[in-house]
């Protein structure tokens, strides 16, 4: 622990940190452009020089370790003159174009020349000119403003692990890109836009669109997968224009998936924004009252045998809650929140991420059994990638499954359950590295656990898992990625099958069969829309997608960015979001449109606002009285022991730029699709 | 004694005479008063009146959308909207002033780094109703294709005190 003083102040930092660390904690800002917490020291920005006794000249306080006794001065003449040298040298290629530039307003180089820089230039010579890179649907480029800083080359190189970035040529000559033309195919690129200091990389989608100083900022939660990446949702004038990382070391640390941030813009398409009711076959404009009427008129005196209702992947927990109660009025026990017909259910330990997304960074040897995780989850692989780096390659990592680029070492062992059984047995050698693992995991994908046989396949892991001592005092590796954001928040609630319910599957077929007459679909557009056909279907939503081209009343909801809302992520941590604006037109926040149903119904809920939903929800699961901590599940039986097929386990998600109706409406995101995916490319061709 | 003189002066007209004297005393001197419309006084160049949008002598609008006159404007009299042109180039696709909100203190035409915005000489643009004090971005340009030369000369002008 080396001590040392920093303008008089003393302080003692970790071994290994370095003096630019030891300055932060004294309290001095050090101006930086290429040093980057989360990625490897660069050095070459020279922006952070410090004075330090005993040294001729002023040093890199980014890539000096910190070293006990050093005496370091970071306001003295000489470092005010070394700053104001290197912005000046920083500034003489770069064009001064901050009013066309979209980093303007937030830029680093911006702030930094007003803080440390001269207020004019002495420098009348040409400046140099570099063409810009092509570097796909995200990320726009204006090389010209680069300041080699290679945080991108770093990102790329080391978060994201596709290393397309480099900088070529020497000296004044020195350019920035990817070394061959080719777009960065990472689910991760749009955070190159947030990591460039300068205007040089900036958002395509977002080119022009507004000022940081116009914003409304707000705090939320992202749901376009299960991880519950913290975000920011900046709009202006009740239009939500782009969505930035919020830092949660639990969870995303400061990235966000391309989906996350920019299938946004599919929020301004294909929106449902008043109600709609089926007349004559066809679905009508109508007003709430008339929509309601429609469904009492229908639902009024069935019995609760006949109706049903299915939550979809983006729904929001109080939603959830509103109609699970609602249900129970009805007297009806068949709900579902499994889309995809999974089994997952019954203990808590059996449907979350036990060790948390933080503990990845304990573990020493990972199974990743059915789950692409790259395309399920980016934000976690890239943890998985983080963890292999930071051991130098001994984390190890088994995939059973598809066979897909986890951008780090793999052992690729099998397809399907047949491995899986092998590794039990201990006859894979990937049993032997899990056997001298001393905190072992397990990631199980929904490829592996919404089979048929979906049992068996948990109670072969559940066993793997005990017997390579995954499951030991405080650790917990045996983990389950979801790919729905409102999935462990709906089995948290209950929002399963009651006593002698139906689960999806037999919903489905009952409503073919004629013995389901009522379903309400809640945000669910991935189930058979065509065995619902003589059903009576009400579609609650915000996007006109499947389900709400099979409803007979069609109630227009909240999006994600317009309603306060509770999800769980897959590791059953509760997180608030808050509205960041207005739902379009008529559209309610989903959890008052239940209620309001409920009213007209005749069986009215007992809860008038929003606190009240949710302490209705406290009652119904603890998860949600602790928020923001994930809440230990208990180790007990589950899963049944049996058969299991041997075809092999295929991810559910098959690309990850489309996944769930926000996305699939989104432009960006369908340019994505043709860019990076290749079944799409090739079907395009086809 | 002063009841007498003051009767006096009274009976005999000397305020009406000297008030005349007055009179015609400015006949002769020159005249302050101008005969406006037909006839208008001196303005500065630095005159902040009717607002404009001005081109380069190439045809191709000045204004960038940087919206640092709609940052600076302490009456939010002006809003802008922005999209990529399509040769990739930042461009308005909405530059309104609400002239009914304006106070005409000429923040935008100091913030505008490229001479875009300009107040002019103008201030005759007196309207029957609100709504024409609405100005949209094509207005705004026609003003600075009718005022250009003028314009040119203001700046040229002001330039050395800038």
């Amino acid at each position: 622990m080396p001590k040392l003083t920093v303008d008089g102040i003393e302080v003692e930092v970790e071994a290994g940190a370095t003096v630019l660390q030891a300055c932060e904690e004294a309290g001095k800002e050090i101006p930086r452009f290429c040093y980057h917490e989360r990625l490897s020291i660069a050095g070459n920005c020279r922006m952070c020089l410090v004075e330090m006794e005993r040294a001729p000249k002023p040093v890199a306080s980014c890539a000096m370790p910190a070293a006990d006794g050093m005496v370091i001065k970071t306001d003295s003449d000489l470092v005010k003159k070394a700053r104001n040298g290197v912005m000046e040298f920083l500034l003489i290629n770069h064009p001064l174009d901050c009013p066309i530039c979209d980093q303007g307003g937030e830029c680093d180089l911006q702030d930094q020349a007003m803080a440390y820089g001269f207020d004019s230039s002495r420098y009348a010579e040409k400046k140099r000119a570099v063409k810009d890179k092509e570097l796909g649907p995200i990320v726009k480029t204006i090389m010209t403003r680069c300041i080699h800083c290679t945080r991108c080359v770093r990102f790329s190189e080391e978060v994201a692990g596709v290393g397309t970035m480099g900088a070529v040529y020497r000296g004044e000559d020195t350019e920035v890109g990817p070394y061959i033309e080719a777009s960065i195919n990472s689910e991760l690129s749009g955070n190159l836009v947030d990591l460039c200091p300068v205007g040089a990389l900036t958002s395509k989608p977002y080119a022009f669109t507004a000022r940081p100083w116009e914003l409304k900022k707000t705090d939320s939660v992202d749901v376009m997968d299960a991880v519950g990446s913290n975000i920011r949702i900046d709009a202006r004038t009740g239009e939500v224009l782009r969505v930035l990382p919020r830092t949660n070391e639990d969870i995303n640390e400061e990235w966000i998936s391309d989906k996350t941030r920019y299938a946004i813009d599919g929020l301004k398409r294909q929106r449902l924004d008043r109600p709609y009711v089926r007349k004559d076959g066809k679905l009508q404009p109508a007003s709430w009252d008339e929509a309601f009427a429609a469904i009492k008129a229908k639902v009024a005196g069935l019995d609760g045998k006949k109706i049903a209702a299915l939550a979809g992947d983006t729904v929001d927990c109080e939603s959830m809650t509103a109609l699970k109660d609602l249900m129970g009025k009805l007297g009806s026990a068949n709900l579902d929140c499994r889309q995809d017909g999974s089994k997952i259910g019954g203990p808590r330990a059996s449907y979350i991420f036990n060790s948390t997304i933080a503990g990845i960074d304990e573990a020493d040897a990972c199974l990743i059994v059915g789950a692409n995780v790259r395309a399920e989850a980016p934000i976690i692989n890239s943890r998985l990638r983080k963890r292999w780096r930071s051991t130098a390659g001994d984390f190890k990592v088994g995939i059973i499954g598809e066979k897909w680029d986890p951008t780090y070492k793999n052992d690729y062992l099998g397809a399907g359950p047949d491995t899986l059984q092998e590794i039990l047995d201990g006859k894979n050698d990937f049993a032997k590295v899990l056997k001298a693992a001393e905190k072992p995991m397990i990631i199980v994908g929904m490829g592996a656990l919404n089979r048929e046989d979906g049992d068996a396949v948990l109670a072969a892991t559940r066993a793997i898992a005990e017997k390579y001592g995954m499951v030991a005092g405080e650790w917990n590796g045996f983990n389950v990625l979801h790919t729905a954001a409102s999935r462990v928040g709906g089995l948290d609630l209950g929002f399963v099958p009651g006593e002698g319910g139906l689960a999806t599957n037999d919903i489905l077929d009952g409503a073919a069969k004629g013995d389901i007459e009522v379903v309400y679909l809640l945000g669910a557009d991935e189930v058979d829309m065509s065995k619902l056909e003589k059903a009576f279907v009400i579609y609650q939503g915000a996007m006109g997608d499947a389900g709400a081209q099979a409803a007979d009343v069609i109630l227009p909801g909240a999006a994600y960015t317009e309603k306060n809302g509770t999800y769980v992520n897959t590791e059953g941590r509760a997180q608030q979001g808050w509205r960041a604006i207005f739902p379009v037109g008529d559209a309610r926040e989903d959890w008052a449109i239940v209620r309001a149903l409920s009213g007209a119904l005749d069986l009215t809920l007992p809860y008038n606002n929003i606190d009240a939903v949710r302490e209705r929800m406290v009652e119904l699961s603890p998860t949600f009285a602790s928020l923001n901590v994930p809440t230990k599940a208990e180790w007990t039986d589950f899963g049944k022991a049996g058969d299991m097929k041997s075809d092999g386990f295929t991810s559910p998600v098959r690309n990850f730029y489309m996944t769930d109706p926000i996305s699939r409406a989104s432009v960006t995101m369908a340019k994505c699709t043709e860019a990076f995916v290749k079944d799409a490319a090739a079907e395009k061709v086809a | 004694m002063s009841f007498i003189d003051r009767t006096a002066r009274s009976f005999l007209l000397a305020e009406l005479v000297s008030g005349m004297a007055l009179t015609l005393k400015y006949m002769f001197k020159p005249k302050v008063t101008i005969n406006y419309p037909y006839e208008k006084g001196p303005l500065s160049p630095r005159f902040r009146g009717e607002h404009a949008l001005r081109r380069y002598p190439n045809g191709e609008e000045r204004c960038i959308a940087c919206k640092l006159c709609e940052a600076i404007c302490p009456a939010q009299a002006i809003t802008i909207e922005v999209e990529p042109r399509d040769d990739g180039s930042r461009r308005t696709t909405r530059y309104d002033i609400d002239m009914t909100k304006c106070i005409y203190c000429g923040f935008c035409e100091e913030a505008c780094p490229v001479d875009a915005i300009v107040e002019g000489p103008n201030f005759e643009f007196a309207t029957e109703n609100r709504e024409e004090l609405f100005y949209d971005k094509d207005k705004l340009l026609a003003n600075g294709e009718r005022w250009e030369a003028e314009l040119a000369a203001r700046l040229e002008a002001d330039a050395p005190y800038r």
